[in-house]
């Protein structure tokens, strides 16, 4: 089945007729079954209007009823995408992937908080996006350098990614789904919530976890995994040589307080039964020898 | 983004938390005119540098004559302070902060900070004033009392009473808690801070609740909002190499070591860092070019990591997703020819474009170290920095 998306998914894009949301747009219905799945984009000054034939509509809540779109891809600039995300959940969708760089934490703790008991579940804000390899993509991500197979992927981080599946890919393994959480310190989905998913879906067979210092994100989900996660799990936590206090890049990768070293990490995770390479360039070795 | 003490505290004296008075100065005759103006006859001589530890390190002494704090103010402003949170080489103090002296009964602590797992803005109160909070969580973590923030009901009455009582706040000075509780969250929510800290807040004897410190950080995502933030920024208070990478977008972090990295994404830029140190080496730096580098960005790129003095090699590592390999590949060829390279250079390219990319490196005629993966490129790179 893969995960959260499938050839069924059918996807609108908040931010079409920017820049990014155009070039984005155009990759992803290029991709796989992209020409049946991207179904509507949103800008609330330029309904009527369309992108290479796809049609513009002035809010989600009119882009679903008028193409039944259940998915959101967001690439609206960082001060209005919070207000984005928000429109999305109240519009009740499935699945939201926010794209978006910079969005302000307090604006993501609201948009949080708004979403307790609401259906919809959301991917990022700082996010490379989803990929069901084969079938449909949605995010900025290369979609060429995938196949699909049975291994699931998550991580908190872009490039990252992509080297562990060309690792995999160069050992012959395709994966199920392919999902960048964000690196961000508020964010949707965590490593918990995906591994979660991948455990109960019947079309993969073993995840690769990718994690990186700050928050205890990676901790969480091991520890669920000692306990529940019946297919193996492989990891590699980046920044073991990453000063504390220094914030590396992403908003949400710096140990603060003592708190958040990938030493530590690694540990909690090989104790509950995950296996770990310290080595970035030993992913996918690691993740083969396990199946 | 950081402020300096007397600013921070500035900003909160307009959310009804209650200061020392305070005049900052930038000379020696300033303090003293400072401490004339503020009356009394026990002043505060405080060093103004983002870090923390000033205390310790001798950047804050008491003064009981004018006498005193000019000599004290002498001694303090251009000194080399080192704290446990500079550099080794300290940093030299720009500014000071005189105020009025205070009689403490007791000292509390009190801090705000985001908490990733619960998404919302945690409060932390402590009866252990002035101690280093991270060694109170250590040692006695009951001692720290957690309330966490609803971000549309903000922190209520209750709430901000309840945490004062846990803490020891004497009863006749609970409303001035719950006041300066309250107006720590406002200041805390609506200047987009992502950091807040009174360590010590005291209660005086006069039964008064006050804040001795202040420290705020700023979300720097936020501040396209916050032009009056902004505008506190002081240069003197960070690294020179970190401000010019700013300039360009680019974000670079300098480290001990002698291997330039650069790297295309955050989480592929550590693990170039942790790769290098695996095989035998030391990273110079953690710099991220993003997901839009250009020729020119690269250039900037090369230029911030020749600045090192100590840099013996240099490892480029992209993963050409968006950004394609032959666009990085021209940059690196005009970065290499426009900084008169000194130092062995190791690329790794991968991804979209790769063997255009590959081929503009080969036929550019530089020499240059090509690696096929990161285990590779990082075995070359160590070897090529002896």
């Amino acid at each position: 089945m893969s995960i959260l998306i499938n050839h069924n998914s059918r996807v609108m894009t908040q931010g079409i007729t920017g820049k990014t949301g155009q070039f984005h747009t155009r990759m992803c219905r290029d991709y796989a079954n992209g020409k049946a799945c991207f179904v509507a984009g949103v800008n609330p000054r330029k309904p009527g209007e369309n992108f290479e034939g796809i049609p513009v509509y002035a809010t989600v809540k009119e882009a679903k009823q008028q193409t039944g779109a259940n998915v959101s891809v967001i690439y609206v600039p960082p001060p209005f995408a919070a207000a984005a995300i928000d429109e999305a959940v109240e519009a009740e969708l499935d699945l939201v992937i926010c794209i978006t760089e910079g969005i302000p934490v307090r604006d993501m703790i609201r948009t949080r908080y708004k979403m307790q008991g609401k259906k919809t579940r959301l991917i990022g804000p700082n996010c490379p996006g989803i990929i069901t390899p084969d079938e449909i993509k949605i995010g900025i991500m290369p979609g060429y350098i995938h196949k699909k197979g049975r291994i699931g992927v998550v991580s908190r981080s872009g490039t990252l990614t992509y080297e562990a599946v060309a690792q995999l890919m160069s050992l012959g393994l395709g994966q199920s789904t392919c999902i960048g959480i964000g690196g961000d310190p508020v964010n949707g989905l965590k490593h918990l919530d995906v591994m979660q998913l991948f455990n109960d879906d019947d079309e993969t067979d073993a995840v690769m976890m990718v994690g990186e210092i700050g928050g205890t994100d990676e901790e969480d989900c091991a520890r669920w995994i000692k306990d529940h996660m019946h297919k193996p799990v492989v990891g590699f936590i980046a920044g073991v040589t990453a000063p504390p206090g220094k914030r590396m890049g992403h908003a949400g990768a710096i140990i603060s307080g003592g708190k958040g070293t990938a030493q530590e990490k690694l540990e909690v995770m090989e104790s509950c039964g995950v296996r770990v390479t310290r080595n970035p360039a030993e992913m996918g070795k690691l993740l083969k020898s396990v199946l | 983004m950081k402020i300096h003490e007397y600013q921070a505290k500035e900003i909160l004296r307009k959310y009804n938390v209650i200061t020392p008075k305070g005049v900052a100065c930038f000379s020696v005759n300033e303090a003293v005119q400072a401490a004339q103006q503020l009356g009394g006859d026990v002043w505060a001589v405080k060093a103004q540098i983002y870090a923390g530890g000033r205390g310790k390190g001798g950047g804050v002494k008491v003064a009981k004559s004018l006498d005193e704090v000019r000599q004290r103010a002498s001694e303090i402003l251009n000194m080399r302070l080192i704290t446990h949170q500079t550099s080794p080489e300290g940093q030299i103090v720009h500014r000071l902060f005189i105020e009025q002296g205070i009689q403490i009964e007791k000292e509390f602590y009190v801090g705000m900070v985001v908490d990733r797992g619960r998404q919302r803005v945690c409060l932390m109160a402590s009866s252990e004033g002035g101690m280093e909070i991270e060694k109170v969580a250590a040692e006695t973590p009951e001692k720290i009392h957690k309330v966490f923030i609803d971000p549309i009901a903000g922190l209520s009455q209750q709430q901000a009473e309840e945490v004062a009582q846990k803490i020891g706040i004497p009863k006749q000075s609970l409303s001035g808690a719950v006041t300066l509780l309250q107006g720590l969250y406002q200041a805390f929510d609506e200047t987009d801070a992502s950091l807040l800290e009174i360590n010590p807040l005291a209660v005086t004897v006069e039964q008064q609740v006050m804040a001795l410190d202040a420290k705020m950080n700023f979300d720097e995502n936020a501040l396209f909002r916050h032009p009056e933030i902004v505008a506190l920024r002081d240069l003197d208070e960070e690294d020179p190499v970190e401000i010019e990478a700013s300039k360009h977008e680019l974000s670079y972090i300098p480290l001990d070591g002698n291997i330039g990295c650069l790297v295309n994404g955050a989480g592929l830029a550590m693990a170039t860092m942790d790769i290098i140190k695996l095989y035998g080496g030391n990273p110079a730096n953690f710099l991220d070019v993003g997901g839009g580098a250009t020729a020119e960005k690269v250039t900037e790129a090369f230029k911030l990591m020749l600045r090192n003095s100590k840099l013996k090699g240099i490892l480029v590592n992209i993963f050409g997703g968006i950004m394609k390999c032959d666009v990085i590949a021209q940059g690196i060829v005009a970065a290499a020819r426009d900084v008169q390279l000194t130092v062995p250079l190791v690329v790794r390219l991968e991804g979209t474009n790769v063997d255009l990319g590959k081929k503009i490196l080969a036929d550019s005629g530089l020499k240059i170290i090509s690696a096929d993966n990161m285990a590779d490129a990082a075995q070359k790179a160590v070897n090529a920095a002896g």
